[in-house]
């Protein structure tokens, strides 16, 4: 009321330009309500959808996004917080999530895990977030999770990790290790590998994996043995002790899960030493790993990696519509320089997930999704078609990509199938 | 010598009357303002203080500058923490409603032993499976490694910066250490997933109120405690070995024997407040024992002021607070803020907020009384002020 009686005061004081404001502030009053107003309000009134006390109303719901964006961890996490925001943005413009446009609370985890639990908690009692995208690190996610679990929220997690878990409150977007290890192994196989020599980073991720790759080099492939295996510190930058253990045992293919910035010694000093994508390829011999995307390269400069192989399910010159279009539309948002690595992808993913999930339970109850989740469908993403299974975790595709000079990936073949997701391999018990 | 006592008895009277206000704003204040997720921040920020405590003896009072606390503080958690964990790994297969169970193959091992492959528990996890010990060990552990330590600086008369980087060089070793033995000590993702002590459910809220003041109460008394200490002839011995350490061995003492007990007594009430964090957090990460935590609590007494046992409870909050409530609004920008006001506090009051209630507050002080007419007290007060 009062705002009109102004306004219709300013139209006999000043001419034209007020009576445009007048015009357009009229049109906005006439046309708000029915924007504000859910369409989908009567089907899904939010006494029905939500019965749990989250943070959503009739025409919001409030998301939480608790990735680093300072610390160390800054660098990798980064394309995860851009790849949610623009999963997020489209959604929105789709019309949101049962007509409710999605709101985000960021919270920074500064790479230290206490700091996560922290923020998770806070995201999850004070903000009543209706679901958490975030964490990058299995460090991370293990101090959250009993946090997660004991206030029941639910966390979309986006980095390819070493399994061994499976939580009810978690939906793990990116890869376990089997899915990524066993069909990239077997691929190396067919390329005459015999002798494979495992080095990786010192933590749970590597290490896992590299039990799993052990077992299935040992039991599953003829012929097959492992000559060597090391570990590194996190951060460490002097592999040359480890070059020369390598250049001692001549295996056919190196088998390397070096994360972080120990990537760009390990590579630089391998080409030093005279161990190139070149030379290898000379040999009949190979370099494959697990842990190095398009992110990592950026920093590394591709013509140390060019030749090199990565076992992933997504690389940003994967050849479909739905890429394109993804690939496009990150672009615009975020900048032409910017690269797009398999974690990246996985955390878009989330978002997305998660509207297909609410949108099949009817309801943003934690538990109802938690219990809609098996069987959801993404037929959107980029890495072609995901599914969620009864696990949590992504029925998803494993791709081998060839390392080139321009810091982008060749893909040369994809797994036939969709790969099951295997959190607790056989054999581990 | 009149005046002196009377000046004793009035100094004494201050630090009463700041302590009582400390302890009802810990006590009263913060449990009738807080909700019970800002009650369980405050009691986080506190097992920080203990840290700082622990500083204020050694650093503001003996004139050791350790930038390794964090290690004792650390160590004294690590010791809880590997306590709850054991009792988590045994009652794991009674807890429902997680997939737990499906990982954990040997019931009474913990989760990450698991997935290093370690079958058996180390013989150094078993003096954790007994409450009394580890409680022994969450005190006797830091102590020990500080007293060796303390033994072979101290002894050979290294001191100031050497020292100093000597400590550090023990932030990076230690973490070195927990990241590497990962099969014993759960290496970067830290001990994580603490429920229960003793069948206690640590995670509620009524447990979080009770830790909240088991906390502070526990505070305040390691300050009493403290306070002891620093005022007895042993605590002025250490203000005059920091002011004048060749005149106090000259005088017949043994200079190296006294820092060595201010570095113990630092590390272990340090260690205490490690313990608290996990009983109130409920997880103990590496990432707490490295060089960041360490510089932080020094920063703590930088700013409530090195040589108060209270002022660095105040420092330890607003630090504390200043991150989360900085880190909340601002996600992207809180670092350079905290940095920011790092820098003009350390350059506006050097000797820190409590320095800054001395030379401002007495003042202040006085000024009030006169108001309030109570001039006897408050010329009292002007003369120690003089003094």
């Amino acid at each position: 009321m009062g705002l009109e009686n102004r306004n219709s005061g300013n139209v006999f004081r000043a001419g034209w330009f007020s009576l445009f404001t007048i015009l357009a502030l009229g049109l906005g009053l006439v046309a708000s309500p029915a924007l504000a107003k859910n369409p989908l309000l009567d089907k899904y009134p939010t006494a029905k959808v939500n019965t749990t006390g989250l943070a959503i109303t009739d025409d919001v719901v409030t998301v939480g996004q608790l990735h680093s964006v300072s610390g160390t961890m800054a660098i990798s996490e980064t394309g995860s917080v851009e790849a949610e925001r623009l999963a997020i943005k489209q959604i929105n413009d789709m019309g949101g999530v049962l007509g409710r446009k999605i709101e985000i609370i960021q919270e920074d985890g500064a790479s230290d895990w206490p700091t996560f639990a922290e923020k998770a908690k806070k995201l999850l009692v004070k903000d009543k977030v209706a679901s958490v995208f975030g964490c990058w690190t299995s460090a991370s996610r293990k101090a959250v999770l009993p946090i997660f679990e004991k206030e029941n929220g639910m966390l979309y997690y986006p980095t390819f990790y070493e399994g061994l878990e499976a939580s009810k409150n978690v939906i793990y977007t990116g890869q376990e290790a089997t899915q990524q290890i066993i069909w990239g192994l077997d691929w190396a196989y067919k390329q005459g590998a015999r002798t494979f020599f495992l080095v990786g980073s010192d933590y749970i991720w590597p290490r896992t994996s590299h039990k799993i790759a052990r077992r299935h080099i040992e039991n599953h492939l003829k012929g097959c043995k492992v000559v060597g295996e090391e570990y590194y510190p996190l951060g460490h930058t002097n592999f040359n002790s480890l070059i020369n253990k390598i250049k001692l045992k001549r295996p056919d293919c190196i088998y390397s899960i070096v994360v972080g910035g120990s990537n760009v010694s390990w590579y630089k000093q391998l080409n030093a030493a005279g161990i190139t994508g070149e030379s290898l390829a000379k040999k009949n011999k190979l370099f494959l790993t697990i842990s190095t995307t398009e992110d990592e390269i950026l920093g590394i400069g591709g013509k140390n990696v060019a030749g090199f192989y990565a076992c992933m399910k997504y690389f940003q010159s994967l050849d479909n519509e739905n890429n394109k279009a993804f690939v496009k539309a990150f672009k615009e948002m975020w900048g032409d320089d910017s690269v797009i690595g398999d974690v990246t992808q996985a955390a878009y993913l989330g978002p997305w997930l998660w509207k297909y999930t609410v949108e099949k339970a009817g309801s943003f109850d934690i538990d109802k999704i938690a219990a809609a989740s098996p069987g959801v469908e993404f037929k959107g993403a980029p890495e072609g078609y995901v599914r969620i299974h009864e696990n949590h975790h992504l029925w998803s595709k494993a791709r081998i990509g060839k390392m080139l000079e321009n810091g982008q990936f060749e893909v040369l073949v994809e797994s036939e199938d969709l790969i099951e997701p295997d959190p607790f391999p056989e054999g581990y018990k | 010598m009149k005046l002196l006592e009377s000046g004793v008895v009035s100094e004494n009277r201050k630090h009463i009357i700041s302590f009582i206000i400390l302890a009802a704003t810990l006590l009263l204040v913060f449990p009738l303002v807080f909700d019970i997720f800002r009650l369980n921040l405050v009691a986080k920020y506190l097992s920080l203080a203990f840290a700082a405590v622990g500083l204020v003896i050694c650093w503001g009072h003996g004139g050791i500058l350790s930038l390794g606390q964090g290690v004792f503080w650390g160590l004294g958690g690590y010791c809880l923490a590997a306590f709850l964990k054991l009792e988590a790994a045994v009652n794991i297969a009674n807890e429902a409603g997680t997939d737990q169970i499906k990982a954990l193959t040997t019931v009474g091992l913990p989760d990450f032993m698991d997935w290093n492959q370690i079958t058996e528990l180390p013989y150094i996890w078993y003096p954790f499976k007994s409450f009394p010990i580890t409680l022994i060990c969450v005190l006797i552990v830091p102590g020990i490694v500080a007293f060796i330590i303390g033994l072979a600086i101290f002894k050979r008369r290294v001191s100031g910066v050497y020292f100093a980087i000597i400590t550090q060089a023990l932030c990076w070793i230690m973490e070195i250490l927990f990241v590497t033995r990962q099969g014993w000590t759960g290496g970067i993702n830290g001990i994580t997933d603490l429920r229960t002590c003793l069948g206690w459910d640590i995670r509620t809220q009524a447990a979080q109120y009770t830790l909240y003041f088991l906390t502070a109460g526990l505070l305040l008394a390691v300050i009493l405690f403290s306070k002891k200490i620093l005022s007895s002839k042993l605590g002025q011995l250490l203000v005059a070995i920091r002011d004048m350490e060749d005149r106090v061995r000259f005088s017949g003492y043994d200079v190296s024997n006294f820092k060595i007990f201010s570095f113990c007594l630092a590390a272990m009430i340090s260690a205490v407040g490690g313990a608290l964090f996990v009983l109130n957090v409920g997880f103990m990460s590496p990432k707490l024992v490295t060089i960041a935590p360490s510089i932080y609590m020094v920063i703590f007494c930088a700013l409530g002021g090195r040589e108060s046992l209270i002022g660095v409870v105040y420092g330890t909050l607003i630090v504390c607070f200043g991150r989360t409530y900085f880190s909340e609004q601002f996600p992207e920008l809180w670092m350079f803020l905290m940095g920011g006001i790092f820098i003009v506090v350390t350059v506006a009051c050097p000797k820190g907020l409590a320095g800054l209630f001395e030379s401002h507050g007495a003042k202040a002080l006085a000024f009030l009384k006169k108001f309030l007419k109570i001039e006897n007290l408050a010329s009292k007060d002007k003369k120690e002020v003089e003094a």
